[in-house]
């Protein structure tokens, strides 16, 4: 049982010691799980994660206790490489979370590839808080595929691979133009950039996107909203403090889907 | 009312310190909306850089992590997107408000490895027209660059005599702490040019992780900043002020009403805040009403107020 701890507010790590690793799928994808909770961690928060002498790297936080990443990186590599055993780093539960349901409430949760991490315990708490829970779940192939039955244990899952080898074959947008959203008073999505761009223009169509919340990523350097490396255009906000969820309408006439800096500041467009 | 600092007209005499929320032109002239009195960009230097590896900041809390924030450590490693990309960032805080009172200044923080660099960044930037320089010949943890220079009076004041005699804006230069003594920078400034010194940066600062023995800090140490540095910024601004003809504007540690007043009474002009906006998103119009109130409930002028403790022996 990891050791619960609520004296952290993200200044200064706290060390971690790996206690289980569990490989999601095949292809690089794998949680690890600490000896230390983020006892008041709230879904759609993250954690800086420092790997000694390498780097420290935002993660979604997918339990109290532990992260879901894919390898993406040098920083990502090296956390790949960890036994249990090892320790890394903590600092969190960082950044605003998603804003949670009320009992009653119909929620549908977009999930694309590992944007899955920080829905999975959105989902959860969201059914422990008596909300009606239904997820499109996406991925590139059914070996991408993370916590389909962790989605499954909250809900009704919409599956759809790029590839079709599980699910509808398409994208979640595939699905999202056939359902009714009227139904549903919050939506919350977290994926790639360019999935969640076409997201939103869905929602802009079916005159939804006030009850929608987008969990977004930008290059974090101090991670703590002070250096300003993450901030976006054209409002300011700290993805890192400001969010990494976002009201939607925040993100419309930003840089959203368009461009995003890296280390430098430069801006990358999509 | 109008506050001059070195010829740059203030909304307010509370900026934005370098390498704060400084790195895009949306998220500065946010912090003018939340109140600050002008801007320094994040420290532009002529060719990208892409800064230390991360953990670059941290915060510093007394009795074991368990008790107050006293103090931040950093080290960004100067991360910049150079000269020619950074003009869209000036130039969108210069366009973002169409009520010229609703705006201030922006200062663009520069570096260099020399002279020449120096004057390459200053005049890539012009054409965004910029308020100010700010010279930073005092960041402690990039070699070759900053403090290497900054801790050498001849380098500095080639430096900024060579930056006055390329722009028409005011220059300000900003200095280390980490010298032997900062009044013999400062008079090095001021004999290049200067229109004002900004004191201080960072002092140099180190944290180790015993649970894995790491160095915290990507680069391993860096400068600190924070509640804890503002006693040795009042006594470098203290002793600038009483050395010096130009005017001081004051940093280090400044997180409340009061630290702004005794930064001022030590020869401040104005004050900038940086690590401060971790508490605090509104902390420049906090800390600015709270002075303005301190100074009527007193019966103080604003002027009178600057450089009082000279005055009191």
């Amino acid at each position: 049982m990891a050791e619960k701890c609520q004296c952290f507010s993200g200044g200064f790590p706290m060390n971690a010691k790996i206690i289980e690793i569990i490989d999601e799928t095949n292809t690089g994808k794998r949680t690890l799980l600490f000896d230390r909770e983020f006892e008041n961690m709230s879904p759609g928060n993250f954690c800086m994660v420092w790997i000694h002498g390498v780097d420290e790297i935002p993660l979604g936080c997918a339990y109290k206790n532990g992260v879901t990443f894919q390898t993406v990186g040098p920083a990502t590599n090296a956390l790949f490489e960890l036994k249990v055993g090892d320790s890394v780093g903590l600092r969190g539960p960082l950044g605003n979370p998603f804003t949670l349901p009320e009992k009653g409430e119909k929620v549908l949760i977009i999930s694309g590839g590992i944007g899955a991490a920080p829905l999975a315990p959105l989902a959860e708490k969201s059914k422990k808080l008596g909300a009606e829970v239904t997820i499109i779940l996406g991925a590139r192939s059914e070996s991408d595929l993370i916590f389909e039955d962790r989605f499954s244990k909250t809900g009704n899952v919409l599956l759809t691979t790029d590839d079709g080898t599980k699910g509808k074959k398409g994208f979640v947008t595939d699905i999202l133009v056939e359902l009714d959203l009227m139904e549903f008073t919050k939506i919350y999505v977290c994926g790639p950039e360019m999935m969640m761009k076409f997201v939103m223009k869905i929602l802009i169509e079916k005159n939804a996107l006030d009850k929608a919340e987008f969990s977004m990523e930008r290059y974090f350097k101090c991670g703590i909203g002070v250096c300003g490396a993450c901030c976006i255009d054209t409002l300011g906000v700290r993805v890192c403090k400001d969010g990494p969820v976002f009201k939607a309408e925040t993100l419309v006439d930003s840089e959203f889907g368009k461009y995003h800096r890296d280390a430098s500041g430069k801006r990358i467009p999509y | 009312m109008v506050y001059l600092a070195a010829g740059v007209p203030l909304k307010n005499p509370t900026i934005l310190a370098a390498g704060i929320l400084g790195t895009n032109g949306a998220s500065m002239a946010r912090v003018i909306r939340n109140g600050a009195g002008g801007v320094v960009t994040k420290s532009i230097g002529p060719i990208p850089v892409y800064g230390h590896s991360n953990p670059s900041m941290i915060a510093l809390s007394a009795d074991g992590g368990r008790g107050e924030t006293f103090g931040y450590l950093n080290a960004m490693g100067l991360p910049n997107p150079s000269y020619d990309e950074f003009r869209q960032e000036i130039e969108f805080v210069k366009t973002s408000f169409t009520d010229k009172a609703e705006s201030a200044p922006v200062i663009a923080s520069i570096f260099g490895g020399d002279a020449k660099d120096f004057v390459a960044v200053a005049e890539g930037l012009l054409p965004s027209k910029p308020d100010a320089f700010e010279l930073n010949v005092s960041c402690p943890h990039a070699k070759g660059y900053g403090a290497d220079i900054g801790s050498q009076p001849c380098h500095v004041e080639e430096i900024t005599a060579a930056v006055k005699n390329a722009v028409d804006v005011p220059v300000w230069v900003k200095l280390t702490p980490n010298v032997q003594n900062i009044k013999d920078i400062g008079l090095a400034a001021q004999a290049g040019g200067a229109d004002a010194i900004v004191a201080i940066n960072t002092v140099r600062g180190m944290a180790i992780d015993i649970h894995s023995g790491w160095p915290v800090l990507g680069n391993r140490s860096g400068g600190m900043s924070g509640p804890a540095v503002k006693p040795v910024a009042v006594k470098c601004v203290y002793d600038l002020y009483e050395a010096l003809e130009i005017p001081v504007i004051g940093v280090g540690g400044v997180s409340c009403w009061e630290d702004m007043i005794e930064m001022m009474m030590a020869g401040a002009s104005a004050v900038q805040i940086g690590s401060a906006v971790y508490e605090s998103e509104t902390i420049f119009a906090d800390v600015w009403s709270g002075a303005q109130h301190f100074m009527k409930e007193k019966g103080f002028a604003f002027d009178e107020l600057i450089g009082m403790a000279h005055r009191r022996k």
